[in-house]
């Protein structure tokens, strides 16, 4: 979990051009919407893309999306529950 | 075309140097357009991590508002932006993402770059401004009518000043001249000026 976790702090960086954020200033639990990391709604969207494309999960319901993009923790909770990749 | 309204200042961005008023600002032996706009970012001290998600026409329009923008306190700004690409960079971008039916995810980040004019809401978010904005695309900069629609704006809207120009991006090559039209200021306001302060640089 320990691997999925960094993998997906790497992948958020990456994708979402959080240019001025490091790995190791992510915390798991840190919030990744609002006073966290301060990502928008179409950044929400970038993240729902990358569970289809990178672990086969598709979110029938967008709003499921609010819980799992809670922080690093629920996003891999849910990922490796879900994953077909 | 003669004018009441004059040319407060103007920022060229081409050939990775950014000068104002056709004086150096900024010089970098960078030549890639994403390693010279980042070193241009950093060199003008900003932060606003927004910047980073912006694709390269935004960037380049974000950052030659911004040097004429930022010790500027009218809000009542309009922006008429010109270019000869529109998006069609970013555009380009997008099509490759669905071309194959086999691959097929669309980034929404890019998506939302796909019109020219979405690099006004960028600026006006920043400077909080609520204005007019305009985005025109000619084939090349086209001081006559720039000077026409500026004034016109001037003339009949609330706007009490217009930043005005062109900029545009595309395959990695780049040109911005931006400027500041005001009752007053220190250039004419006129399509012939306008031409020869294009050219300064």
């Amino acid at each position: 979990m320990s691997d999925l976790k960094l993998e997906l702090k790497e992948k958020i960086i990456e994708q979402l051009n959080l240019e001025d954020v490091a790995v190791e200033e992510i915390a798991d639990t840190d919030p990744l919407f609002g006073e966290g990391l301060g990502l928008d709604s179409i950044d929400a969207l970038e993240l729902i893309v990358m569970l289809d494309k990178d672990y086969g999960i598709k979110l029938a319901d967008p709003k499921e999306g609010r819980k799992i993009f809670e922080s690093i923790d629920t996003m891999a909770g849910y990922i490796a529950e879900h994953r077909s990749r | 075309m003669n004018s009441s309204f004059q040319i407060e200042r103007f920022c060229h961005i081409r050939n990775h140097r950014i000068s104002v008023n056709g004086e150096m600002l900024f010089e970098t032996p960078e030549t890639d357009f994403a390693a010279f706009i980042k070193a241009s970012y950093k060199s003008l001290g900003l932060s606003y991590s927004k910047f980073f998600k912006m694709d390269n026409l935004s960037k380049l329009a974000f950052i030659a508002a911004d040097i004429l923008l930022k010790n500027e306190t009218e809000k009542k700004i309009a922006l008429v932006f010109s270019n000869r690409g529109s998006s069609l960079d970013t555009d380009r971008k997008h099509q490759e993402s669905i071309e194959n039916t086999a691959d097929f995810y669309p980034s929404p980040a890019v998506f939302v770059y796909t019109l020219p004019n979405i690099c006004l809401g960028e600026i006006s978010i920043k400077h909080e401004l609520h204005s007019e904005n305009a985005f025109f695309i000619f084939d090349s900069f086209n001081p006559s009518e720039l000077q026409a629609y500026c004034s016109s704006l001037l003339r009949t809207s609330n706007s009490e000043k217009v930043l005005c120009g062109w900029v545009d991006y595309d395959k990695g090559k780049y040109d911005a001249f931006l400027y500041v039209v005001a009752k007053n200021g220190i250039f004419a306001h006129t399509s012939e000026e306008l031409t020869r302060l294009y050219q300064t640089i």
